[in-house]
């Protein structure tokens, strides 16, 4: 009869986890050095799916890591640094406590230290793996980079990512990738397209922080430790793909560090000088499964790119003083503008305010003193919303002064049902080459139909709006009808009813729907139920800001004619 | 002498700190010049400790050490501890010169003493330098010319400071110390006078003998006559310890005058003196001292050259190590030089990637649009939200210009945050439903298809003036009976609408059902304890006449068998009502129904005894009650359309007996709380049974006794199901007023399970009472509905 008994908990999914002290103990590390390690090593923590099984038939909560993750750091070098670490410390109290300067001082110098290169190769077999997860790594060291010597970072750590931040800036301009800019209430995102793959980071404005206190700073400068490693070897490699060497001969001299923006205006010294002519047709094959129509647009997204890349050629910018520098002389170069500023405020500048050739001057400050009359006097959004909007914009709502238009986010993409701001209209109009005078004509035409959405009860348990109303008259007949019958006791002559046969096809196909939902399974209903509801949460999120700023224009317009009466 | 042999001990910790002081001006200069210089300096050093040594013995026989401190005070700079060791030297002679001063001073002034002493010293300092100067002078060299730069700064200053900024600890000193000024007169010593308050006398003498005070103390009184009768009453100076007073000299007070005007006690100093420079800037050709060299100074050191050996021996055994060149950390190189497709590993395919950071919406624009912004109550009532439900983790703010914008407080913390998530959070991958509603919803065939059912509403039978509990068709499908609240059965014609009789009974008709047998022509009703089988006269007339017959030809059994309910033939003015026999129950009654034969009856008890279900033959007027046990509340009965089986519906599920086996068949569990009507199918093979909890389940007897499916089209309790005898059609009415009209086809395929496809929802019903629908029927031939509301009317859906 029957072998030994099976235990419980031996096999399957509970074999395969490992809980967080577990580990700890296996690699007999500290929870600090665990975490660093995992910071580094970019091991997570796994959510079971059977959760209960994994924890032993307990429910308490706990976090598990997969037992593969935690046997292959077993194997990490990076451990036995650690404890070599752990023992310098050790020895270095020791050496302070007796006052023994010279072994200090021979201990410092022989501080273990370890290097990521091998880790950065793990983690990202690739180099597209890499490019792919740039986002943390790039926001991480910007914020690094605008540091002060506060003492919550080694400044070696910050200048580091100066630098890594600069070159990766020269990049961007080197290789024309910049795609969209976004002036955030939190900071500017910046989005590149590099070798395909969109990188997105967030740059703080320009202030001093107030550092926090309930933020560890260790954990931070743990990330920042790997990311200043991974941006390094995707610079090179970066750089090299478009012929640039590096580093980057501006960026050598540490003094630079500290002035990213003089560091920005310097050209960048090639490998080989390459020729001219790298813009050479390509020819274009359709890939499978893929008509001539498909080709066509892409073609035509092709020629609108290569027109973005050179938005700003010809251009020639200058930055007053008031003006956030680094950023606006960064999305200028990006896309082909010369850009100069004040002698006196930073290095680097290539012309004066009094050079003839200037075409726009960018001011953040009501009205200017002294202007020329050959050049334009803007705004800064109108250089953000001119990369945004893939084209130069009008400059006459961007004048020193005058209320700026809003900016919008160029990373939203409307679906349709979506809420679409008039701006994005105007503005997708404007990219259509049409007249602003037919924008209002539409403009109004969009107003309408917001109207008629509004109208719609929110509430309403039917899917979409237009089923709604039409269920709600059907309603509104069915009852005439009961009514009718209801009352009428004499007999009156009929009246011929002329049958909607549109309307009677729609009553039929509704309710046929209506009939074959109620035969839904209980958890695809649910399922089905809990879609529509959300469907029905966007339309009505989309019509209270159609709402909001329909009363927003009511009042505006209201105020105008107030003000017009009273002139 | 006392006082130098006191003073000592400050003096010498201020030595202390003049060495070191010494030293680190050594070290500094050490920095700044070569080892040479060091050398010389050390050198010239030397002769001029021996001159020192040899200039003061000349005069008198000072120790080593004494000397020594000295050329350091005078090299280094003229500290005021140097000055102590000068007063050793200048003792003597001062002693003899100002003598007589010193005695005169002993008793008087406290402070003249100290003001002397430094008199002495700045006395003696020029004499000093004045020799130092002249030692220089043959040595020829200006050694540590930073030192005498100091010292030109600061001896004038403190020349003139001396008189007013004493230095405390001297003066501490001098005020427990009075050893130097001992009153011989009186030998108590530093003792407080207040402790001889209470005693006649005030201390003692050199021989031990007590001196008494005077005799008679002045009192205010005599101050003041002495005051004014003493012309010398001014100078006059009380001495505690002797308790005598004491006429100043005229010297003394000029000394004092001196003293309050700030200037020095001696009369003859002279504060101005010229200045001679000791550290000139010219050139000497003589060493300072005369000193030779000491042989250590050229000689290599022995304990040097065995720590090099030790090195050197350590370096050869590979003891010591070079040490290593110290690499810089930040090579970077082309880390991807070798894409290796085999680098690639299991582990990165199982990789779950951490979402990206979300993008921004219009909403966080510095700038946003009018409408992103919120308003008053929605700021409000975002405030108040916990951080953690907030759908936007910021305000939106509009600002008219770039340079207005802040700097955002919370960007540390977000990057934390988000930190934390990168490496805390367990993550786990989800299949993203992307579903397209339209796809969940079933395909069904069309209704259109599935015709005829009743599609629309197009009679209403009124005339109740209560809820109508049930319905019944006749089997002809002419007639429609029905039983209400209001304590009558009405009698229809379907296709008028037209109510062919009343029929008053003696309670709330709780159910009414036409004998299914087309050859009699008889109604059930049921109301209170009573079942009354009621001829309504509404068929053909050699029909009802029959059926009158037949009642009355049954004959009496010989013997009386006990019933559990007695039979009656109704009197004369019941029977005109139509009356034909009247079963009188023990307890009220809530369901009839017939046999399909149209010969038994069977009827349900509101009791909860074993006596819950009776089953009655008319033609014998015998009942019986099949049941021993009490199994649960019974619900409704029903008989099996074809085969002898008797269905019991309990408050949960439904048994199956075999009437002739007289056994339980099966068991349906119906999976619901409590099943409130029940339908068979005319086939005999599916059940269904509503349920207070608004489901609808079907049963097909021959797959299982769990239902092969359950409905939950309606939105409140059902009240009534039916099944249609002829079409494929099934309805249920709830008390949200609609009946539901499906279309269920059973296959006489048995591989083929039946077919459920809702075709109608019936609407017309008001509510009254939260109660909508009671009972639905449909008409035996054709594709008609028949429902009876809680708004007392009976509708008709075609």
């Amino acid at each position: 009869m029957g072998g030994q008994q099976q235990k419980k908990y031996e096999r399957g999914s509970a074999t395969n986890y490992i809980t967080r002290n577990k580990a700890r103990k296996k690699l007999s590390l500290s929870l600090a050095d665990f975490r660093r390690l995992c910071i580094l090593k970019g091991i997570y923590p796994h959510e079971p799916k059977h959760k209960k099984k994994v924890n032993k038939g307990s429910t308490a909560p706990r976090t598990f890591y997969l037992l593969k993750d935690i046997r292959f750091l077993l194997h990490e070098p990076i451990v036995g640094k650690f404890r070599e670490y752990k023992i310098f410390v050790r020895k270095l109290r020791k050496a302070y406590g007796k006052g023994e300067w010279a072994g200090v001082q021979r201990l410092r110098e022989n501080k273990p230290s370890y290097k990521l290169d091998h880790v950065v190769k793990e983690r990202y077999p690739t180099f597209i793996d890499a490019i792919r997860d740039m986002d943390d790594a790039l926001s991480m060291c910007f914020l690094f980079s605008t540091f002060a010597r506060t003492g919550k970072c080694h400044v070696q750590t910050i200048q580091l990512c100066r630098r890594l931040c600069v070159e990766w800036m020269n990049y961007v301009i080197a290789s024309r990738s910049l795609r969209k800019v976004f002036l955030s209430i939190k900071g500017i995102y910046y989005q590149a397209d590099v070798l395909g793959q969109l990188v997105t980071w967030l740059v703080p404005y320009q202030f001093a922080h107030n550092h926090p206190t309930d933020v560890d700073y260790r954990v931070m400068a743990t990330f920042t430790e790997f990311y200043t490693t991974l941006l390094g070897f995707i610079n090179f490699r970066l750089y090299h793909s478009i012929n640039l060497a590096y580093p980057p001969k501006c960026v050598v001299s540490p003094h630079f560090y500290s002035q990213k923006l003089s560091a920005l205006s310097a050209t960048l010294s090639r490998v080989i000088s390459a020729p001219e002519d790298e813009d050479a047709e390509l020819d274009h094959f359709p890939a499978e499964g893929e008509d001539a129509e498909a080709l066509q647009v892409r073609e035509k997204q092709q020629k609108g790119l290569d027109a973005q890349k050179r938005l700003f050629e010809g251009l020639k910018f200058f930055l007053s003083r008031e003006v956030p520098r680094e950023p606006l002389a960064f999305v200028i170069r990006c896309f082909g503008g010369q850009v100069s500023w004040d002698q006196s405020l930073c290095m680097g500048s290539t012309y004066n305010a009094t050079d003839e050739t200037i075409t726009h001057q960018v001011v953040d400050r009501p009205n200017v003193d002294k202007k020329y009359i050959n050049r334009y006097y803007v705004q800064p959004q109108w250089v953000f919303d001119c990369v945004n909007g893939k084209m130069l914009l009008p400059v006459e709502d961007y004048f020193p002064g005058v209320t700026l238009p809003p900016h919008l986010s160029p990373f939203m993409e409307e679906k349709d049902g979506d809420y679409v701001p008039p701006e994005k209209l105007k503005l997708m109009a404007l990219q259509r080459g049409e007249k602003p005078g037919e924008i209002k004509f539409e403009e109004e035409e969009e107003g309408d139909e917001a109207n008629a959405d509004e109208d719609y009860d929110d509430d309403e348990e039917e899917m979409d709006n237009k089923e709604v109303r039409d269920e709600k008259s059907l309603k509104m007949i069915e009852k005439q009808r009961s009514q009718e019958r209801a009352v009428s006791v004499m007999v009156t002559p009929g009246k011929v009813k002329a049958e909607n046969k549109m309307r009677l096809e729609y009553e039929e196909k509704a309710e046929e729907k209506h009939l074959a939902i109620m035969m839904m399974k209980k958890k695809e209903k649910y399922l089905y139920d809990k879609i529509m509801f959300g469907k029905r949460r966007t339309v009505r999120e989309a019509n209270k800001l159609a709402a909001k700023r329909k009363a927003h224009d009511e009042t505006l317009k209201a105020n105008k004619k107030k003000k017009g009466k009273k002139d | 002498m006392h006082a130098v042999s006191k003073s000592s001990e400050p003096r010498k910790t201020a030595k202390m700190s003049k060495s070191r002081e010494k030293n680190t001006k050594r070290r500094v200069v050490e920095d700044d010049e070569d080892q040479l210089d060091l050398f010389k300096e050390n050198k010239d050093e030397a002769p001029q400790k021996q001159v020192e040594k040899d200039g003061p013995s000349d005069g008198e026989d000072s120790d080593d050490s004494d000397s020594e401190e000295s050329v350091f005070s005078g090299l280094e700079d003229s500290g005021s501890d140097s000055e102590d060791s000068e007063e050793d030297e200048e003792d003597f002679e001062e002693e003899a010169s100002s003598g007589d001063e010193n005695q005169g001073e002993g008793s008087s002034g406290l402070k003249t003493k100290q003001e002397l002493s430094f008199t002495k010293k700045t006395q003696g300092k020029p004499q000093r330098e004045k020799l130092l100067v002249k030692e220089k002078t043959t040595a020829g060299k200006t050694v540590v010319l930073k030192g005498v730069a100091k010292d030109n700064g600061t001896v004038q200053g403190e020349k003139k400071s001396k008189g007013q900024a004493i230095p405390p600890p001297q003066v501490d000193e001098y005020e427990h110390d009075t050893s130097d000024e001992e009153d011989i007169r009186n030998t108590v010593g530093n003792v407080p006078m207040e402790w001889y308050q209470d005693y006649p006398h005030i201390g003692y003498d050199l021989e031990g003998k007590k001196i008494f005070k005077p005799i008679r103390n002045k009192d205010e009184l005599d101050e003041f006559l002495d005051k004014m009768e003493n012309p010398d009453y001014w100078r006059t100076v009380h001495d505690k310890m002797t308790s005598t007073d004491i006429r100043l000299t005229d010297e003394q007070i000029s000394l004092v005058h001196r003293l309050q005007s700030g200037q020095f006690g001696d009369v003859n100093f002279n504060e101005y003196e010229p200045y001679i420079d000791f550290f000139s800037g010219e050139t000497m050709i003589h060493p300072v001292t005369n000193r030779p060299q000491d042989k250590r100074s050229f000689i290599p050191s022995l304990i040097e050259k065995e720590k090099v050996s030790k090195m050197v021996h350590a370096i050869k055994m590979g003891w010591i190590k070079p040490r290593k060149p110290k690499e810089s950390d930040l090579q970077f190189y082309d880390l991807w030089a070798k894409e290796d497709p085999n680098a690639i590993l299991g582990r990165h395919k199982m990789h779950v990637p951490a979402p990206k950071m979300k993008l921004p919406g219009h909403e966080e624009s510095y700038n946003p649009p009018p409408e992103y912004l919120l308003t008053e109550e929605e700021r409000l009532a975002w405030e108040q939200q916990d951080p953690e439900d907030r759908k936007l983790s910021f305000l939106p703010q509009k600002f008219s210009c770039l340079r207005s914008v802040p700097a955002y407080s919370r960007f540390i913390h977000e990057r934390f945050e988000r930190c934390l998530d990168l490496y805390l959070c367990p993550r786990q991958r989800k299949m993203r439903v992307n579903v397209d509603p339209e796809d969940l919803i079933p395909k069904l065939p069309k209704p259109r298809d599935l015709q005829p059912f009743p599609t629309i509403q197009s009679l209403i039978y009124r005339g109740h003036s209560s809820l109508v509990r049930c319905i019944s068709l006749s089997p002809s499908g002419q007639w429609l009976a029905s039983g209400s609240d209001d304590c009558t059965v009405r009698l229809w014609e379907v296709s008028t609408g037209r109510c062919m009789k009343t029929v008053e009974v003696g309670g709330a008709v709780r159910s009414i059902v036409w004998n299914p047998n087309p050859a009699i022509c008889l109604v059930a009703v049921c109301f209170n304890e009573t079942v009354v089988l009621l001829n309504p006269y509404l068929a053909d007339k050699l029909v009802y006449n029959a059926t009158d017959q037949l009642i009355a030809s049954y004959v009496e059994p010989e013997e009386e068998r006990p019933q559990p309910v007695q039979w009656q033939v109704p009197e004369i003015e019941d029977s005109d009502k139509g009356f034909r026999l009247i079963i009188t129950h023990p307890k009220s009654v809530k369901q009839v129904t017939w046999h399909s034969k149209g010969d038994y009856l069977a009827s349900v008890l509101s009791d909860n005894s074993n006596m819950q279900v009776l089953i009655h033959q008319v033609s014998k007027r015998r009942s019986q009650n099949p049941f021993r046990k009490n199994k649960g509340l019974v619900q409704c009965v029903s008989f099996h359309p074809i085969r002898p089986y008797f269905f019991v519906a309990s408050q949960r599920c439904v048994r199956v007996y075999n009437l002739i086996k007289q056994e339980l068949m099966k068991k349906l569990m119906a999976n619901c709380k409590w099943i409130s009507s029940m339908a068979i199918h005319p086939g005999g093979d599916n059940v269904i049974c509503g349920s207070y909890d608004s489901r609808l389940s079907w049963f097909d007897l021959d797959l299982s006794t769990k239902p092969y499916k359950v409905l939950r089209h309606h939105k409140k309790a059902l009240r009534g199901v039916a099944f249609h005898k002829n079409y494929p059609l099934f309805a249920s009415g709830s008390d949200d007023g609609s009946v539901i009209v499906c279309h269920g086809m059973v296959y006489n395929d048995l591989l083929q399970n039946p077919l459920i496809v809702p075709v109608k929802v019936l609407k017309g019903h008001t509510l009254t009472h939260n109660l909508g629908v009671l009972d639905v029927a449909f008409h035996p031939t054709q594709p008609w509905v028949f429902s009876s509301g809680a708004d007392a009317t009976i509708r008709l859906f075609t």
